[in-house]
């Protein structure tokens, strides 16, 4: 059956002539203002189809999205499903036309169980007991194991996305969308999902899969659509397309390749951390367990990880956010720093970039120049007696302006005025213009555009040859490896020990991701002793 | 068709500093038809509010009398809320202020102390102001208690406390049984600025806390401080301010400023401390800080313009025979217009007309 229709694939439009597809979209337009995030785009969706959904962030993948769903009405344009115009006032028209969606971003209630979760989630009038048994059978059926009396709180983000999964196909939908499903997934992870995404497949239901992950999309979808700066700008078959075609479709030119300097050396250890652990500061967050590691200049440690494995909570211990009782944990530049605030371990010679740009890295109501004080305030020669010298936050604008192509408006704008690939150079840039001899980053180059990337990455690159040491903590495994000399993972709040990255393959990285060891059974009473 | 609030892209500078001038047009237009509901002449009315006051010597001296402890509070109060922090208990810190420099200026009274009496009035007032403040600041601190409750609770104490004392222990012998102060001494008295005039030396340090709040917030990074901690919480943590610090810090000045307005006003204009010192100048100061925008010098505007309409109030009440209460209406109105006026900096209005032309349904 797959095998036939993978035979006919290499002309998707034409595989299908006289039928109809289930679902379609003519001129679909959205206006915000002056601002086109979906220009015209007409996009046809078969039964027995995955999709893929290619772009960049901001090419206006998610707009598309939300007007298949009914959350936002299209300017223009209209939706035919099965044929049929259609207008959808909202997601519960959806649903009950048969379109399903699985968000990137979870809405579950921490504190309910499974079933109770998929209930909330529900139109139907069925009786609770009657949901949770079906929810049970639905789960069976397609391999997504769940307990329905677990409450969220205890679940993996793996776990917690087959809760999604599951709440979507309990509507029997005919079409499903994905929004960035393995994001969250180790590679093992999304290998099984990729089972149920085929099942789904044959019994011939279409599934639209947003990614920018191309390789993946090339292993498992049929068509792929892809988006660029709101317009379509071709439907192709990306098993007959590269990855460096696909990209180069994304991006609308090549993208510079980061090279690392050759000749880097590594010197003294600059930051060591010591059997850190540390009590969670919320309920459900992630308690850290014996975390130790050595990171020596010109030397980059990659972190990785599924997100909630305690990586927000290593951020906050390392930057000072959150103190520690015992200073030897954290030592920076030689000096014992775990009960040092963020400023002191600044004046160390440490700088910092969180994961959130806005309202976390920078406050977004605010200028650039001010949002250079925000970090350069204690070590950067910004305050004098008090004052605030504002020819030299601005000058420091315009270093990280020219040295990092930061482009923008006007020479000072708000934050949030910034593209996320702009802001982001701009706080990469202003802590690197510090010349930090610790560098603590936490992922770089999340929904950041593939040019911007490739920027900060060589930034950091650079950063290290000149002798810096650089923690990189992320979840894209392909960053690490190309810019990572050695690779850690974080489960549960315990760090693994650091792989070099040649030896550091995916498999390995999986298995550490999902919380097993790679120790064989033997040998591990001696690691572990 | 449908009317909808739309998020700018970013916030409109224009709109920051037109919208107290609409919020100041619409409170008009309100009053105007409450004028006339009440069966007064409106335009006499509004001549009476906001013209008649500014056409003689002597109303324009009482504006600035009545514009010093508003603005002096309003200073205070824009610090904490620029930081986040929610002093609505600025009415008693001056009433304890006042109770504060008053003591001083009861206990030597008739002696022949010396030209320290003033100063140390004043000091005592603003440390008592502040160590006030400073009970809802470390409530909140410490246990997380909501500031707003409690400084506001802690105003009927203050007031309480003072009208026991000068019903008690402090009544004048000599007052025919009112519940007052004698009057103060001379070297417990805030100095005319004119002879014979109103304006005295407080308007003087009110300019000056203006200017300071000015440098305060636009140059040094302890105001930078204030601002980020209030505009972005997180990101302030991450800049190695702690909101704490600050909640302390700016209700201790802001109780100070009020504080130190409270004892002006009895050293100066009053003369004595009785019950009724205040007309509720630390609640009309909140609508001055907001109606100024939070920034030092919108809040001497502000000041002025809101001292103006309790001018113009007691001149309608002569002149119209206008219940003076409805002052306090007018500045209640004032600032739900300033407050929803606010919005229209990071939304505007939108004419919505959906898109229907597609059939519904199956239809």
């Amino acid at each position: 059956m797959q095998a036939h229709q993978r035979m006919l694939d290499p002309t998707p439009n034409g595989l299908h002539s006289g039928e109809s597809p289930l679902l379609q979209t003519l001129g679909l337009t959205k206006r915000y203002g002056d601002f086109l995030a979906n220009d015209s785009i007409d996009i046809d969706i078969w039964p027995k189809e995955i999709h893929a959904l290619l772009g960049e962030n901001g090419a206006g993948k998610s707009t598309l999205v939300k007007a298949i769903y009914g959350l936002i009405q299209p300017s223009a344009g209209e939706i035919r499903w099965q044929g049929q115009p259609i207008v959808l006032s909202g997601p519960s028209e959806a649903r009950s036309r048969g379109i399903g969606m699985v968000f990137q971003h979870f809405s579950l209630f921490d504190n309910l169980t499974v079933a109770e979760n998929v209930a909330l989630g529900l139109d139907g009038k069925e009786s609770f007991k009657d949901m949770s048994a079906r929810l049970e059978q639905v789960s069976k059926t397609y391999g997504l194991p769940l307990d329905p009396r677990r409450e969220v709180w205890q679940l993996s983000v793996g776990e917690r996305q087959r809760i999604e999964i599951v709440r979507a196909l309990m509507q029997d939908p005919k079409f499903l969308i994905l929004d960035e499903p393995t994001a969250v997934l180790t590679p093992q992870e999304a290998d099984q999902l990729f089972i149920v995404l085929e099942r789904l497949k044959a019994e011939g239901r279409a599934i639209l899969y947003i990614s920018h992950k191309l390789e993946e999309v090339k292993r498992l979808c049929d068509t792929a659509t892809i988006l660029r700066g709101g317009k379509k700008v071709e439907t192709c078959n990306p098993r007959l397309e590269t990855a460096a075609s696909l990209a180069r479709m994304m991006v609308g030119g090549e993208i510079k390749e980061v090279k690392a300097p050759a000749g880097r050396q590594t010197t003294v250890p600059r930051l060591v951390v010591n059997d850190l652990s540390l009590a969670p500061s919320e309920a459900h967050g992630v308690r850290l367990e014996h975390i130790s590691f050595e990171l020596k200049g010109g030397e980059i440690l990659g972190i990785a990880g599924v997100a909630g494995n305690g990586q927000d909570e290593l951020f906050a211990a390392l930057s000072g956010e959150r103190l520690s009782k015992d200073p030897g944990t954290v030592v920076i530049e030689g000096i014992a720093a775990g009960h040092l605030s963020i400023t002191q371990r600044r004046k160390l010679g440490a700088a910092f970039v969180p994961e959130e740009r806005l309202g976390h890295g920078t406050a977004p109501r605010m200028k650039l120049s001010e949002n250079a004080l925000l970090t350069g305030h204690a070590a950067s020669g910004m305050v004098r007696r008090g004052f605030i010298d504002t020819a030299a936050t601005l000058k420091t604008v315009d270093r990280a302006t020219e040295t990092f192509d930061v482009r923008k408006a006007k020479r000072d704008p708000e934050a949030a005025s910034l593209s996320g690939g702009n802001l982001q150079k701009f706080i990469v840039g202003r802590e690197i213009l510090r010349n930090p001899a610790v560098l603590v980053v936490s992922q770089p180059t999340w929904g950041v555009d593939a040019g911007a990337a490739a920027v900060i990455r060589q930034a950091l690159l650079d950063l290290a040859t000149a002798g810096a040491a650089v923690l990189v903590t992320s979840q894209d495994l392909d960053e690490l490896a190309e810019i990572a000399d050695r690779i850690a993972v974080m489960f549960h709040g315990r760090l693994s020990a650091p792989l070099a990255t040649s030896e550091a393959t995916r498999e390995k990285l999986g298995l550490l991701m999902g919380g097993s060891s790679l120790e064989p059974k033997e040998a591990a009473h001696a690691v572990g002793a | 068709m449908q009317l909808v609030l739309e998020k700018r892209a970013e916030r409109s500078g224009t709109i920051a500093l037109v919208s107290p001038l609409i919020a100041i047009g619409l409170t008009i237009v309100t009053m105007t038809i409450l004028f006339a509901i009440l069966g007064k002449n409106p335009l006499l009315a509004l001549h009476a509010y906001f013209i008649a006051p500014l056409t003689d010597g002597y109303s324009l001296q009482e504006i600035a009398v009545k514009a010093t402890p508003l603005v002096m509070i309003a200073i205070g109060l824009s610090l904490c809320y620029l930081a986040n922090a929610w002093n609505i208990g600025a009415e008693g810190q001056f009433l304890i202020g006042a109770v504060a420099g008053s003591w001083i200026a009861v206990k030597t009274q008739g002696t022949d102390a010396g030209a320290w009496v003033l100063p140390a009035m004043l000091v005592l007032a603003a440390a008592a102001g502040a160590l006030y403040a400073l009970i809802p600041a470390i409530c909140k601190v410490k246990f997380g208690a909501s500031e707003i409750l409690t400084s506001l609770m802690l105003v009927y104490v203050a007031d309480l406390f003072l009208d026991y004392l000068v019903r008690g222990p402090w009544r004048d012998p000599h007052g025919f049984n009112f519940p007052t102060t004698a009057e103060f001494d001379p070297v417990a008295t805030v100095p005319l600025l004119i002879e014979g005039g109103r304006l005295h030396l407080g308007s003087i340090i009110a300019l000056l806390v203006v200017a300071a709040a000015a440098i305060l917030l636009g140059r040094t990074i302890k105001g930078f401080e204030i601002r980020v901690v209030g505009a972005a919480p997180r990101a302030a943590r991450f800049g190695g301010f702690n909101a704490n610090q600050l909640i302390i810090l700016t209700f201790a000045v802001s109780g100070a400023l009020a504080g130190l307005a409270g004892i002006i006003e009895v050293a100066g204009p009053v003369g004595h401390l009785q019950p009724g010192i205040s007309p509720g100048y630390g609640f009309t100061a909140i609508i001055v800080a907001f109606l100024g925008r939070l920034n030092p010098l919108g809040i001497l505007i502000a000041g002025l313009f809101l001292a103006l309409t309790f001018i113009g109030g007691e001149q309608a009440q002569i002149a119209m025979k206008i219940p003076l209460d409805v002052t306090k209406v007018f500045q209640g109105i004032l600032l739900f217009y300033v407050l929803a006026c606010d919005s229209l900096i990071l939304y505007r209005f939108k004419l919505v007309f959906p898109n229907r032309q597609v059939a519904r349904g199956t239809h």
